[in-house]
């Protein structure tokens, strides 16, 4: 296991050169570029600022001297689109803040969601079980676009107890609503995940015989029947977070948030490069760990399982 | 949130191990099919709805395009649904019929999950078959590309292939598609490695079967069961994609829409006093989801064993 | 106003209006008791981060109006529009109309205590112009003709020949290469505005950071959050700062119009923009709040005249067609409803000295339009009983354009049966189809640089970088030439849009308005700035 564990690490050095490779292709094939706009600038102005970033060079030493700025400096490059700025800046900053919410997201979406999926596998067929059923495929069914503003309508303007929007360094206040209207999708998500593999583990032969035994229902399925049904779960979360990265936009653009999937979008849109690679490079790694954690998890479950 | 559903692959690959293909398997699996009611009255649902979809048209007053000169100006006051001027779901908020767009807006959403989870079906089994029996380097090599391929931009992907070959419904089915595969591939090769252990296919190899012929053979049907389960779920999770790409503005091309179009624009109005505007299309959103999930975990009970 | 026309709007929206010096004022009208102080505040939403609040790289709107609060350019324009003194109290015109003196006022200091000296602002032109600043903007410095300002961007002068001077501390002097009758107005815009050269030495790149900046303007930069806001508060180094009545000013940067205006209507921010079609609803219910004014954009399609575009739109009576069966009162009246107007010709209406010019079919009704259309349609052997016509029509995502699209798409089929087929592309891939003709008909609207005609005309000439439709007439041309020596150009503005008008490279629609919610404590609004340039200090709350 130690060596497997060795040898994907190793692996991901090279996947990596892959992925900045590629998306630096894909850049250079898409039209337009961070200083287009409505009005076109005269050449020399364009020339004079494509040779401040260095666009003027060749693709093939853009991506050298890409990698070798990381590797060497640990150096992500200025924003092209917030002059002030470096990726790094806009990384440390927006990450953060998308951490924090995608974490208490995740954390209730958990806590409720497992919940949920636990008492309708015991009461499987009863209408608990539809009503647990009904209400988690209801919240995964109706998009965090029209969620979120439903959220402002509501708390804010209607009853106002919460501010519209802002970050405020994460203030209780603030972190509500972004907090709800990211973490349905999953808690359904996670409900529906808990409840089929609990469904399955209760049939399970360990739990069987617990139950002929005679242990009390409460403690089969908090000592015994939880752990085993909890894998699927983990093994869901882990890619699900790094994919929450891409999909908090929705959050950012309602609730003002200033994460990362704001300017991931925007990045793209914008011809921002150099942010864009620097926040595709940071997928690119979290998707690569995450991925590693759920086959080692892989191997666990399953001992006949050989790499 | 719009990927298409994790929730689905652990679920199933956690819940769905089959048996070597019997029989009746398949009339087993109908009659325990049968027997679950939210799944049937999901069928049900689900074919009123491609019903309305694909036969809508014929019982709209209007076509999908036309905009009523004379109501558009005030949307909120001149556009609520009416029978009497033939706007059953109201007016968008351009004076046109959202009944009509409704039907249309959903039979495009419709196709998009379909389309896409066939694809998905058709590379993602046999790409993640491939590299689970090989295992090794082959696997290795497999695996690590779809790593990178799930690690690079999909939005980019999207937006640069809505730009090469035009913006067109034919590319966002295959766009989607094409992204919908990696999760499908990591599943079967999960439980390719998990079959391959298995003696018919120990004895299969033994026998000297070409290995090519044992994943058509015998690994791919024994995938069928979770590979159809996961395409039923993949569907809803297809068309939440669709509608995250429809409010990044990269959706079907006007005058068509989608579900996920018109619940962005609708979501967008709702305190102007046009509910309407969200609420049909949301409903039939809302409903096609739950019918694809729940038929979904129908097959999905059906299809398992271990009730047996 | 959609993201996108804001977006246009914010890249190049500013006109110089024309007026006369005269003193600022700022005090508080008859019959308004100011607010206690705490409330003195004013929180606007601003749409998306800002690029640069670096007054050499900002090229936007939104900067704009951040470096105004700021800083404090050579002059600065009243709630009319007109030239008030800014650092600087006057200024003098050599009768060659090249050479223009600047006299600084001695009590202007920066918000480190230092006096704002003529050197800063010599500093400030140079460092604009550097190619080695790479400012988006430097091209305004060229539209400014300052002598030498286009060598020096092309690398071939070094930025200290730029013909800026400072003789003493109080006198600014700029040589420019060409009579620019409009350029006091010039100099109200960021790119213009003195900077700290000391603290911009030592910081770099950083200077700009909340701590570091040193500015000359009303307030100081406090806090800024990305993606979040940024604030400021009163700068009590300001010379004027005993007249200034806001005490804190804050951006709040909210990607989405309608949670702006959910927000806005929660009480959390004074200004917003009204999101497309929601104007008179808003008017009727917030009749105090709601505004729309003028703003100095026209609205168009432009027409693929180029070898890539098709055969039919060479045929000047297919344009014609095209043009007249667009329902305009339509346009403005069902989908913007926003206060913008119907348009006929290019030149926005509200531009100053420019009086539109009476079109054939502006004084026609849609019917006879309509008619006429259909008319000249089949002249051209198309429509009804000709060929059969269709259409790409290119435009760029947004709520707004879209409509518009639809719309106009619906238009020509009803009337023409022409078959409109919609391309809406994201901003990038639009801009690159729209830029090398890959299009048939294309969404475009543009923003006057200045407050005088030809900033609009000018566009329709071959030479323009911007006539996207590459239109090409050499009796537009001349007369383009002959308005820029000419004691009476507005004749030749009004000729060219005959021409224009009749020829039809372009399709006119609308002249934008500018649509915001104002929340009606706050005094002294510039509505009848065409180019909403506001100061803060200016402003108050009353009670």
């Amino acid at each position: 296991m130690f060596s497997f564990i060795v040898r994907r690490l190793a692996v991901a050095i090279p996947t990596i050169l892959i992925l900045v490779i590629l998306s630096f292709a894909l850049m250079f094939a898409a039209p337009g570029g961070p200083f287009n706009s409505e009005r076109p600038l005269p050449p020399q102005v364009l020339a004079n600022i494509s040779a401040k970033y260095g666009l003027d060079q060749p693709y093939w030493r853009q991506i050298t001297n890409y990698i070798w700025n990381i590797v060497a400096h640990f150096d992500f490059g200025p924003s092209f689109k917030y002059k002030d700025r470096s990726v790094a800046d806009i990384i440390s900053a927006g990450f953060p803040v998308t951490l924090t919410y995608g974490f208490w997201s995740f954390l209730i979406a958990v806590i409720v969601g497992v919940s949920l999926g636990v008492v309708a596998a015991i009461r499987q067929n009863t209408w608990i079980d539809y009503f647990a059923v009904g209400i988690s495929v209801g919240a995964q069914a109706l998009p965090n676009f029209v969620l979120a503003p439903m959220l402002v309508l509501l708390f804010t303007l209607w009853l106002g107890w919460l501010p519209g929007g802002g970050w405020n360094g994460g203030q209780w206040q603030y972190l509500v609503m972004p907090v709800i209207a990211l973490s349905t999708s999953y808690m359904a998500s996670i409900a529906r995940i808990t409840r089929s593999s609990m469904l399955e583990v209760m049939t399970a032969g360990f739990i069987r015989t617990a139950r002929a035994k005679g242990v009390p229902m409460p403690q089969i399925i908090w000592k015994h029947a939880l752990k085993p049904a909890m894998l699927p779960v983990l093994s869901y979360l882990g890619p699900a977070f790094v994919l929450m990265i891409t999909g908090s936009v929705v959050v950012d653009v309602y609730f003002s948030t200033g994460g990362i999937g704001l300017y991931f979008v925007n990045s793209a849109f914008n011809r921002d490069y150099s942010v864009m690679m620097g926040i595709t490079i940071l997928i690119g790694v979290l998707t690569i760990v995450f991925n590693l954690v759920v086959d080692v998890l892989y191997a666990w479950i399953d001992p006949k399982i050989r790499y | 949130m719009v990927y298409p559903d994790k929730a689905v692959m652990a679920g199933v690959a956690g819940a769905a191990m089959l048996a070597p293909k019997g029989r009746s398997l398949w009339s087993d699996a109908v009659r325990r099919y049968a027997q679950n009611k939210a799944a049937v009255v999901s069928l049900v649902v689900l074919i009123a709805v491609c019903l309305f979809a694909f036969l809508g048209d014929f019982f709209a007053a209007w076509s999908n395009e036309e905009i009523d000169w004379g109501r558009m100006g005030n949307i909120a006051a001149d556009g609520p649904p009416s029978f009497e001027n033939g706007h059953y779901f109201g007016l968008d908020d351009l004076g046109r019929d959202l009944f009509a767009r409704t039907v249309q807006g959903t039979r495009i959403s419709i196709l998009v999950g379909l389309v896409g989870s066939g694809i998905a079906v058709i590379v993602g089994t046999l790409y993640g078959a491939v590299a689970g029996y090989f295992g090794g380097r082959v696997d290795n090599v497999m695996m690590r590309t779809v790593d990178i391929l799930m690690a690079i931009p999909f939005m980019f992907v999207l937006i640069l292939m809505l730009v090469m070959f035009g913006r067109s419904i034919g590319m966002l089915f295959i766009g989607i598609g094409l992204i919908s595969w990696l999760d499908m591939s990591r599943i079967v090769r999960g439980q390719t490695l998990t079959i391959k252990n298995k003696e018919f296919v120990e004895a299969a190899i033994a026998t000297g079967v070409r290995p090519m012929r044992i994943i058509l053979r015998h690994i791919v049907p024994n995938l069928m069961g979770i590979v159809v389960v996961y395409a039923t779920l993949l569907i809803p999770g297809l068309i939440i994609t669709e509608s995250f790409i429809s409010f990044l503005g990269l959706g079907v091309q006007e005058p068509s829409t989608s579900l996920g179009a018109l619940i962005s624009k609708g979501a967008s109005q709702m305190q102007y006093g046009v509910i309407w505007q969200l609420a049909f299309p949301l409903f039939f959103f809302v409903v096609t989801l739950f019918a694809f999930f729940f038929v979904g975990d129908g097959l999905r009970d059906a299809l398992d064993p271990k009730d047996r | 106003m959609t993201l996108r026309a804001t977006f246009l709007a914010s890249t190049t929206a500013f006109a110089l209006a024309l007026g006369n010096a005269a003193f600022a004022e700022s005090h508080v009208m008859a019959g308004d008791v100011l607010a206690a102080a705490d409330l003195q505040t004013f929180t606007s939403r601003e749409l998306d981060e800002f690029p640069s609040i670096d007054p050499s790289l900002i090229q936007d709107v939104a900067g704009n109006d951040v470096a105004r609060q700021l800083f404090e350019g050579l002059m600065n324009q009243d709630k009319d529009g007109n030239l008030v003194p800014g650092v600087a109290t006057d200024f003098d015109v050599s009768d060659d109309k090249l050479t223009y003196t600047f006299h600084l006022r001695p009590e202007a200091k920066w918000s480190n205590g230092d006096t704002v000296k003529a050197s800063d602002f010599v500093y400030a032109w140079r460092r604009a112009a550097d190619p080695a600043t790479a400012s988006e903007y430097s091209w305004y410095m060229s539209l400014m003709s300052i002598e030498n300002v286009d060598a020096v961007i092309a690398g071939e002068m070094t930025p200290d020949q730029l013909a800026v001077s400072a003789p003493d501390d109080q006198t600014f002097v700029v040589t420019l290469s060409q009579p620019l009758p409009y350029f006091p107005q010039m100099v109200v815009i960021a790119t213009t505005f003195p900077l700290p050269e000391a603290t911009i030495t030592e910081l770099g790149d950083a200077w700009t950071q909340p701590g570091n900046m040193v500015s000359n303007g009303a307030y100081v930069l406090s806090e800024r959050v990305q993606q979040e806001k940024l604030v400021m508060e009163r700068n009590p180094m300001y010379w004027d700062d005993a007249n200034t009545n806001i005490n804190k000013v804050t951006y709040l940067i909210i990607n989405d119009e309608n949670a702006a205006l959910t927000r806005y209507l929660a009480g959390e921010l004074d200004k917003t923009e009204v999101p497309t079609g929601q104007y008179p609803r808003l008017l009727e219910e917030y009749p105090t709040q709601a505004l729309s004014v003028p703003l100095l954009c026209s609205y168009y399609y432009a027409l693929n005249l180029s070898d890539t575009g098709p055969e039919a739109l060479k045929d000047v009576r297919v344009r014609q067609a095209l043009s007249m069966a667009v329902d305009r009162d339509i346009i403005v009246d069902n989908v913007l409803q926003g206060g913008q107007k119907p348009a006929y010709t290019f030149t926005h209406w509200a531009t100053a000295g420019f009086e539109m010019p009476v079109v054939e079919a502006a004084g026609m009704s849609q019917a006879e339009r309509n008619a006429k259309a259909v008319e000249l349609m089949t002249e051209a052997g198309y429509g009804a009983g000709g060929e059969p016509l269709s259409l790409e029509l290119l435009y760029n995502t947004s709520d707004a354009h879209k409509s518009v699209a639809v719309a106009i798409s619906q238009m020509w089929k009803q009337t023409l049966g022409i078959e409109t087929t919609l391309n809406n592309q994201e901003w990038q891939t639009f801009l690159d189809e729209r830029g090398n003709q890959r299009f048939e008909v294309a969404r475009a609207g543009w923003c006057g640089d200045y407050n005088e005609a030809s900033t609009f005309t000018d566009l329709m000439t071959s030479t323009s970088g911007y006539n996207d439709s590459k239109y090409v007439n050499e009796e537009v041309d001349a007369l383009a030439t002959d308005a820029r020596t000419s004691n009476n150009p507005q004749a030749d503005y009004e000729q060219i849009e005959q021409i224009i008008a009749v020829d039809t490279p372009i399709i006119p629609i609308y002249h934008y308005a500018a649509n915001k919610m104002l929340n009606d404590h706050i005094r002294n609004w510039p509505v009848d700035n065409v180019q909403q340039n506001y100061y803060v200090k200016d402003l108050y709350v009353a009670e």
